[in-house]
């Protein structure tokens, strides 16, 4: 099984990222490195925009990742209530 | 959300802008995507996963771009370049300067181009945005790094250089190579191999090695840069799926170009191994585990899901996986050499650099790389600090000089050659020949640094002539960091002891 990744800056506006990442992807490991945050999990990863928003308390779009993104590795599938990162094997 | 149509149906409306044309035939008006022989069944299945459109882009950008220049403006007034670890680290910028943002401007212009012939309006929309945000990043690391030529030597000159300077002709010619390809190859080159593929490898440990060192300025242009990249890297790969989607001849010519693409790739991405390993004073990973995460485990992820096209790891994966433990200290040693000639300052390890190389690189610093840096560094403690003073050969497709050793005998350097019309040419290695073998006549037009020199192309005969027509300034922008300006400076500047009119010492 291969691994997904996504590098975010280590910034405020990253954070309810980074948590909504966590409650929604159990399996997904956190590796902090200098002024960013690397995050891996098996074959896919999953940002939900209901999940950020909550985080938040203000509405959060998907698209908003440009921001923060600094790299990913994976096939991007974005749409207007998610943004995931997957392998197809 | 409810009276807004949905970001696919958006995407559709807002990037589908093109028609069939009528005056001209559709293959006059876009004549350049067809003699590459990839064949397109349907432009219309082009699809960007990020479904940007115009609008929200402007948006993204200019918030981007406010952040930036808030946090540059804050590095010049508070003298953001007196917080880096050390004066060597600057060295490392140098090197980005005249090396790498050269290339985001060639970038800029490479996708401006595509963005105009491709065929199919969703590819040429994705080529446009992508063709800005590379302007933007030539435009912000120049000013970014401004701050830094105001105290340092080494960057005023850089597109002087870049144009004619010895190692900076690796990355120079590489990005030639892409730029005098068709549009499909230029795609497979930069916006899938570099792009995708490497530039991890260039921009993260760059970024982070910065943010390592204290030079907050860099990390931030570096990243918000990168930011884009993530954009680049998913045009890059959708621009290659496409093609291995639309016909199944398309897949012996995508891989051949990722064969070539990624050894192009590999070969300048030595000089940041170098950086990695020697020019930061602090790194927060070395090459051969940058090379691990990015290249072996990320990059093979992606090969195992395009084995499903028929797509193959290249055959030279093994020559890189056996070479990581050599590159960056064979680079370096490279650089140390000629420094001469080089617009940015070189010097021997310290111990606690040694040590930290031997723990990276159990199997192969002590053993051959740490007793030649002790013998350089005995050579300058007694007054004999060589520099190179003759022209290297350089291999006639990386235009690296030859220096990079037989994989199986480290104390071996590598040559290959081959006649191609009457003429000799050297190679570094296996894969490079076989990069001019494919495309000779392409390939024995390179403008080749050492050869022009001797042609009187480049100033005059001799090592001083040549210097001059740089335009560098003899003893600041080359040499040993040692006996520098840029050192004689930073120890004033922080009080240390070595400083140059003695009146100071360490805090
Ligand atoms: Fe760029
Ligand atoms: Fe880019
Ligand atoms: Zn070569």
């Amino acid at each position: 099984m291969s691994k997904v990744f996504l590098a975010l800056q280590d910034v405020d506006e990253a954070r309810p990222i980074v948590e909504a990442i966590r409650k929604d992807n159990p399996n997904a490991e956190f590796d902090h490195q200098p002024a960013m945050i690397r995050i891996t999990a098996d074959q896919e990863l999953i940002i939900k925009r209901e999940t950020v928003s909550n985080e938040i308390g203000a509405d959060w779009d998907p698209q908003d990742i440009q921001l923060t993104l600094i790299s990913f590795g994976g096939h991007v599938d974005e749409d207007d209530d998610y943004f995931r990162i997957f392998w197809q094997d | 959300m409810a009276n807004r149509i949905n970001m696919r149906d958006r995407y559709k409306h807002m990037t589908r802008l093109g028609w069939e044309t009528s005056y001209q035939p559709m293959e006059k008006v876009f004549p350049y995507d067809r003699y590459e022989g990839i064949k397109v069944n349907d432009w219309n299945e082009w699809e960007d996963p990020f479904r940007m459109t115009m609008d929200s882009y402007w948006k993204y950008q200019g918030e981007k771009e406010k952040k930036l220049y808030a946090i540059m403006d804050a590095f010049s007034q508070s003298n953001g370049h007196l917080n880096i670890s050390d004066a060597r680290y600057v060295n490392a910028l140098k090197l980005f300067l005249q090396g790498v943002s050269p290339l985001e401007y060639q970038a800029h212009r490479g996708f401006a181009r595509q963005g105009r012939h491709f065929t199919g309006e969703g590819a040429r929309v994705a080529c446009q945005m992508q063709s800005l945000d590379e302007l933007r990043h030539v435009q912000t690391q120049v000013h970014g790094m401004s701050q830094y030529n105001k105290f340092f030597d080494g960057f005023h000159e850089f597109p002087w250089w870049h144009d004619r300077v010895w190692y900076l002709s690796v990355p120079k010619s590489f990005f030639d190579d892409a730029n005098s390809a068709g549009p499909f190859e230029f795609m497979v080159a930069i916006g899938f191999s570099f792009e995708y593929v490497l530039t991890n490898l260039l921009f993260v440990p760059f970024m982070s090695g910065a943010a390592y060192n204290g030079d907050m300025s860099t990390v931030t242009f570096g990243f918000s840069a990168q930011s884009d990249e993530a954009r680049h890297m998913t045009l890059g790969l959708q621009a290659m799926q496409f093609m291995l989607e639309q016909h199944e001849d398309n897949v012996p010519i995508v891989q051949r170009w990722i064969d070539k693409w990624l050894w192009r790739g590999y070969k300048v991405l030595s000089l940041v191994s170098a950086m990695m390993d020697y020019m930061l004073p602090e790194s927060p990973m070395s090459w051969k585990e940058a090379w691990e995460m990015y290249f072996e485990e990320n990059g093979g992820a992606l090969f195992n899901d395009l084995a499903r096209y028929g797509i193959t790891v290249p055959s030279y994966a093994e020559i890189c996986a056996k070479e990581k433990d050599h590159l960056s200290h064979q680079v370096w040693g490279i650089l140390y050499n000629h420094t001469a000639a080089a617009a940015m300052h070189t010097w021997v390890p310290d111990d606690a650099k040694m040590n930290w190389l031997s723990e990276k690189y159990p199997d192969t610093f002590d053993k051959y790389y740490r007793p030649r840096f002790e013998y350089w560094r005995d050579q300058e403690e007694a007054g004999n600090r060589y520099y190179s003073q003759t022209l290297p050969l350089v291999c006639q497709t990386c235009q690296i000089p030859m220096g990079f050793t037989e994989i199986e005998d480290p104390t071996l350097v590598a040559y290959r050659t081959t006649e191609y019309s009457g003429d000799k040419y050297h190679f570094c290695s296996d894969p490079c020949m076989k990069i001019f073998t494919d495309e000779p006549e392409k390939f024995c037009q390179a403008w080749m640094p050492p050869q022009q020199i001797f042609q009187g192309n480049c100033g005059g005969e001799g090592l001083p002539a040549v210097l001059e027509h740089y335009k560098f300034n003899l003893g600041a922008d080359n040499m040993d960091y040692a006996g520098s300006p840029d050192e004689t400076n930073w120890n004033k500047w922080k009080g240390l002891d070595g400083a140059g009119d003695g009146q100071v010492k360490a805090s």
